[in-house]
């Protein structure tokens, strides 16, 4: 499907698929929209919040097992775009075994990346997230490429403060 | 206006012809659809979000703000005195486009969803006790449900929704069960935003009359694509806004009877909308303007005349036919499309088309469509009851208006296919 677009990301044939979304919904990309990974119930989760974005109507919900700083655990449930739902997969596959500072670099290097810094494009840290460099051509969706990475966020913050393990439950933007 | 040749000369670009729209000629009153979205010609159908206005109606804005602004109905000397006549005058076009019986029921506002808060802030409160009851349904847009649950949670009133029938109407069945002798007000939307329906607004009054409540209509989808009259609806309020039909943005109108709104206290207070003002107390204007409080949107008010004017002039007969005739051609070209699910009636609706495609989200679906400059709608629409409703989470939407075209229906086509393409398939 990527034969259309020319080498140089320049030129296309009038009725072909434009550069810009051949790079933005790569394989990788389809594939972890269409089969998921690390979706379902976690039992033993300790920190579980859901975010939604009331624009589009897309609702993701993390559930992450931390013991000790450290992240054992990650899985979501999500209804929503292939951004979010890509994203969201291949973040909680980023996770396990991470400390939270080390989570919330990640969270930075993504969103960093999702604003166009090309040089991350080499930072093996990110894996497969890094074929989400192409949604930083299409502003109006990298709400959608966070939203996951809000959730963590969340997560991590409270976590950090340890002000408690219970479930946490909220529905904010 | 009428002394400027250069207006004169664009208000006699009507279309004849009113069997057929010529729609080149129609094209090329809107300067915006000459324009490209990322090297593709626009193809605009996101008319139920916001249509696009003639250079008249761009025109005619200038022309107030170079030639005839101050402020209305408070100088003596000569432009205010102008203003206020192109202010009120475009009261006088709006009041007979919409069949009203006296020009005084129409107040200007924001747009349709400061029409609806308007009612429900001066008239709610007044008539609405404890337990008391007002109608809604499951097809309203946010504008027509949250001034009213605000207004219940005010007055301890109850919301009731009338149910949505699989192929997208109101079940009238359903709206029987829940009139009763506590109902005080149904509010219902004339045209659905999401699915196209055209609802039975004259047997909704009068079922909801016979109980002595009194009726509410949104317009906003309605007055734009249907030759709306109050006095054969029947209803008590009707709200619409400019920016739909080829008007401005941040203008709009309520209809409602004259002794409903002689009844009504003011809603906002200010200037304009007063006597006589004292320490003590004060006395309110006439209708309508006891309810325009404040220097309002002039300009706006005079697009908005203009807008319709406009459409006029090109003939509303014209319009329906034209937009019938697209419809049909849409209905049958996105049926033919596999993996394609379309939401709404077969009849009995506008050009509104809700519709999912095979696993592609609407999002998805419009950001790839825009990349052949082709602009639709993605999301809950401001529908999400409706959404919940029928289980779905998005739609896309595409809604088209007096200028879209069939070649323009084909690119859609196309890009739905590219979006395959790009999706490796759809099931």
């Amino acid at each position: 499907m990527s034969d259309t677009s020319s080498p140089t990301g320049q030129a296309f044939p009038d009725r072909g698929i434009p550069t810009s979304l051949n790079t933005l919904y790569q394989e990788v990309i389809l594939d972890h929209y269409r089969r998921p990974r690390n979706t379902g119930a976690l039992e033993g989760a300790t920190h579980t919040i859901t975010m939604n974005n009331p624009l589009c109507g897309d609702v993701i919900e993390l559930q992450l097992e931390i013991e000790e700083g450290l992240i054992r655990e990650a899985r979501f449930v999500g209804r929503g775009c292939s951004i979010s739902l890509a994203s969201a997969s291949m973040m909680t596959g980023r996770l396990k075994e991470r400390t939270l500072d080390d989570a919330r670099d990640l969270a930075l290097k993504f969103t960093r990346l999702l604003h166009g810094e090309e040089s991350l494009l080499d930072d093996g840290d990110l894996g497969d997230l890094r074929a989400l460099a192409g949604v930083s051509k299409f502003p109006v969706r990298i709400k959608c490429a966070l939203l996951g990475w809000n959730c963590l966020e969340e997560l991590v913050g409270d976590a950090g403060e340890e002000t408690s393990s219970a479930t946490a439950s909220t529905d904010t933007s | 206006m009428n002394s400027t040749p250069t207006l004169s000369n664009t208000r006699s670009t009507s279309v004849s012809d009113p069997e057929e729209l010529d729609t080149a000629a129609i094209r090329a009153l809107f300067p915006i659809l000459y324009r490209s979205v990322h090297g593709y010609p626009l193809v605009y159908l996101d008319n139920a979000a916001s249509s696009q206005r003639p250079q008249r109606v761009i025109d005619r804005i200038s022309h107030y703000y170079q030639e005839e602004h101050a402020n209305v109905h408070r100088g003596v000397h000569e432009l205010s005195t102008e203003a206020t006549a192109a202010y009120e005058e475009a009261r006088t076009t709006i009041a007979e486009h919409i069949g009203a019986p006296d020009r005084s029921e129409i107040v200007f506002t924001r747009g349709t969803t400061e029409s609806i808060n308007l009612v429900a802030g001066s008239w709610g409160p007044d008539h609405l006790r404890a337990g008391d009851e007002i109608v809604l349904t499951k097809m309203e847009h946010h504008s027509n449900i949250v001034p009213w649950q605000l207004l219940a949670e005010r007055r301890a009133a109850v919301l009731r929704f009338v149910d949505v029938t699989p192929d997208g109407r109101l079940d009238l069945d359903d709206l029987d069960r829940l009139l009763g002798p506590r109902t005080r007000l149904v509010g219902v939307t004339h045209v659905s935003n999401s699915l196209g329906t055209i609802n039975p607004i004259a047997e909704i009054a009068r079922r909801a009359h016979d109980v002595g409540a009194l009726v509410l209509v949104d317009g906003a989808q309605a007055a734009p694509h249907l030759r709306v009259d109050m006095g054969a609806l029947g209803c008590d309020f009707y709200a619409f806004s400019a920016h739909k039909m080829c008007g401005p943005t941040g203008i709009g109108a309520l209809w409602a009877r004259r002794a409903l709104l002689e009844n009504m206290p003011p809603y906002q207070g200010g200037g304009e909308m007063i006597s006589e003002v004292r320490l003590d107390g004060s006395s309110w204007a006439e209708v309508p303007h006891k309810f325009e409080a404040g220097t309002p949107n002039i300009a706006g008010v005079v697009g908005f005349g203009e807008a319709v004017d406009f459409l006029n002039d090109v003939g509303f007969d014209a319009i329906l036919s034209h937009e019938r005739a697209l419809t049909t051609y849409a209905l049958e070209r996105l049926r033919s499309v596999p993996a394609l699910r379309l939401y709404g009636p077969r009849e009995d609706r506008v050009s509104v088309f809700s519709f999912t495609y095979g696993d592609i989200h609407p999002h998805d679906l419009s950001t790839i469509l825009d990349q052949r400059g082709i602009a639709i709608r993605a999301g809950h629409h401001c529908n999400q009851p409706l959404m919940d409703h029928m289980g779905v989470a998005a739609t896309a939407r595409a809604s088209l208006y007096l200028y879209n075209t069939r070649e323009e229906i084909d690119a859609l086509i196309d890009g739905l296919a590219m979006a395959a393409e790009v999706f490796g398939g759809v099931s």
